[in-house]
């Protein structure tokens, strides 16, 4: 099984940045998260790995900023 | 029209146990205490093999209003093997459920039922029905001779344990009288006075919730599915379940939220408007029962407690969804009554009860499980939790990926027991849906079904095209079935594979205890033994 990819892997990173925020032009904030719940479970469904989901989530809640 | 839950089935009657002397109460080796689904399964077992029992329960009729509905499978295989098979006939079998969400249809599914079993994946009957069937199958033993009594208007008013027996005071109609019992089996619902008696709680408090349970009847052409709503117009920010039943019944859950006013919800003026604007205005319809009910998941620590067992809801309990409530109560039923069975007669150490604990605590955490999950999708209890559930819902109409993340409640599987000590290790090359642990499929044979061939006892399912070696002598008897693979295509699919031949060693309670693909007689004494718990094995 493929392990989580964390090294650069994106040929086009500001392309698909840009990509990522001109799908949320004009949406509120409520439809705005809804979006993003709706392509997080897209994503998720593509991976097709509990693991690989577990590791993205690690990842993701180390890089949390401390609040405040 | 009078029915069935107004006619007393096991009206109170002076037993011969209430004229005996103080200091010499009558004994019996196995007391169950409710004559519910769940105690009604323990008996009938219980008296075919032959095992005196006593059922007493408060009431003398069958229970009314609003409680099961759905019967799986499984169970619908365990009530055909006490006798009780006319359930299956009797219920309404559908295998098409709709998800609705807010206005709109979301998706519709097909249970896609394995063919080949004698029983349907579900069918809904009301528990009333159920508990009648029981009561005539009991009372159809009583009249063979079987040692079974059921005792009416018979409440249980304390409870004294000791090491080897347990004291029971029981009030009737003509005052109290005392029993002593062997064993007793606490089958007397979520809110077991048993349980309450003896100081006993429930561990891990999950979760609670209200809902109004209306049978409502009508005749209306609403198709014979299962209709689950999420957040509908009817019921905002709730969910609403509407499932059919026989005799024109149909069932509906409305969710009202756990900080309601209990009395208030359940009055006409506040339930009417309600399903009428649920099932449309121009539906007629009648009020059979309406309820308030209040769900928490959670389970005992223990289900044994020495000489008292607990079995069904007063062990544990779970949200309607997924109807594994009494499903599993009556499966709790199949796994303790040849065990009990076995160590009243002699046949296996008290450890053997140990198993059932084991077990069906593990079956309950299963469910309690599902049952949590099914939950937090239903009523989500964050912001977040309820962005993900709209996310799947929106996505499930259109992809067919998020259908499977829907959960609307997922419907009552039964429990393998692989890490149970009676179970054997796994040798390999079997398909995995008979490893050892699993409740045995199903398969037609040439003489009928497959299970109906078991007949409660050990059996040694014997599929080979070449008959089986004579069998050593053994602590109880073990029947052979021997199935030429030849002459039983699906069963040799389910239970073979791609190997040429196996033998499986089945529980009473028809769970394969072991299996082998080149069988021996030593390894069968000695799995034989392990599923008796009489082996020297760390457990606990």
């Amino acid at each position: 099984m493929a392990d989580l990819i964390l090294h650069r892997n994106l040929s086009d990173p500001d392309g698909v940045y840009a990509d990522l925020l001109a799908a949320h032009e004009g949406l509120s904030k409520d439809e705005s998260d809804a979006l993003t719940a709706r392509l997080v479970l897209i994503l998720v469904n593509h991976i097709g790995s509990r693991d690989v989901l577990n590791a993205a989530l690690h990842a993701a809640g180390q890089s949390a900023k401390a609040p405040g | 029209m009078t029915k069935i839950f107004d006619i007393p089935l096991y009206p109170y009657t002076r037993h011969a146990d209430q004229d005996r002397d103080q200091d010499t109460p009558a004994r019996y080796p196995v007391v169950i205490v409710g004559a519910g689904p769940v105690g009604l399964a323990a008996a009938i077992d219980l008296a075919s093999r032959d095992v005196p029992v006593v059922v007493l329960d408060d009431n003398d009729r069958v229970s009314f209003g609003s409680r099961a509905i759905c019967f799986a499978k499984r169970t619908l295989e365990v009530l055909d093997r006490l006798g009780c098979g006319s359930a299956t006939k009797m219920g309404v079998t559908w295998n098409t459920g709709r998800v609705f969400h807010g206005e709109g249809e979301v998706y519709g599914f097909n249970l896609l039922e394995e063919d080949d079993h004698k029983h349907p994946a579900f069918v809904n009957l009301q528990q009333y029905h159920v508990e009648h069937i029981m009561v005539q199958r009991a009372q159809e033993l009583m009249a063979q001779g079987a040692p079974l009594q059921i005792r009416g208007r018979n409440r249980v008013e304390t409870i004294g344990t000791h090491d080897d027996h347990v004291r029971l005071n029981i009030a009737t109609p003509e005052g109290d009288y005392e029993l002593h019992a062997d064993w007793l089996i606490a089958c007397d619902g979520a809110n077991s006075p048993t349980r309450r008696m003896m100081g006993l709680d429930f561990v891990g408090r999950v979760f609670e919730d209200n809902f109004l349970i209306a049978d409502v009847v009508m005749q209306a052409d609403f198709p014979t599915e299962r209709w689950f709503w999420f957040d509908p117009p009817f019921n905002k920010g709730q969910s609403a379940l509407l499932h059919r039943q026989p005799d024109n019944v149909w069932r509906i859950d409305l969710q009202l939220g756990w900080d309601i006013d209990r009395e208030a919800e359940k009055r006409p003026e506040r339930v009417i408007p309600r399903l009428q604007a649920m099932l449309g205005p121009d539906v007629e319809f009648s009020l059979e029962w309406v309820s308030i009910y209040t769900f928490q998941c959670r389970r005992m620590e223990k289900f044994r407690h020495n000489r008292v067992i607990f079995a069904g809801d007063s062990a544990h309990q779970v949200s309607p969804f997924g109807a594994r409530g009494a499903n599993s109560g009556i499966q709790d039923a199949d796994n303790l009554a040849w065990k009990l069975a076995a160590v009243v007669q002699g046949h296996a150490p008290e450890a053997l009860l140990d198993s059932y604990d084991f077990e069906r605590v593990y079956a309950a955490d299963e469910n309690i499980l599902h049952s949590t999950r099914a939950t937090e999708f239903i009523t989500p209890k964050s912001e977040t939790s309820r962005l993900f559930r709209d996310a799947a819902l929106a996505l499930a109409e259109r992809h067919d990926f998020a259908r499977p993340l829907v959960n609307s409640g997922r419907l009552s599987t039964p429990s393998a027991y692989e890490d149970s000590w009676l179970t054997a290790a796994d040798p390999d090359g079997l398909p995995d849906m008979c490893r050892p642990g699993a409740p045995m499929p199903d398969a037609p044979v040439p003489d009928g079904w497959l299970l109906d061939q078991t007949g409660g006892d050990f059996c040694l399912l014997w599929v080979n095209g070449a008959a089986p070696p004579p069998l050593p002598k053994t602590a109880v008897p073990v029947r052979v079935l021997h199935i030429d693979p030849a002459t039983a295509p699906v069963l040799a699919k389910r239970y073979l594979g791609d190997a040429p031949r196996a033998a499986y060693l089945l529980r009473p309670d028809q769970h394969i205890a072991a299996r082998w693909t080149a069988p021996e007689t030593a390894p069968l004494t000695a799995a034989l033994s392990r599923a008796l718990s009489q082996s020297e094995v760390a457990h606990g």
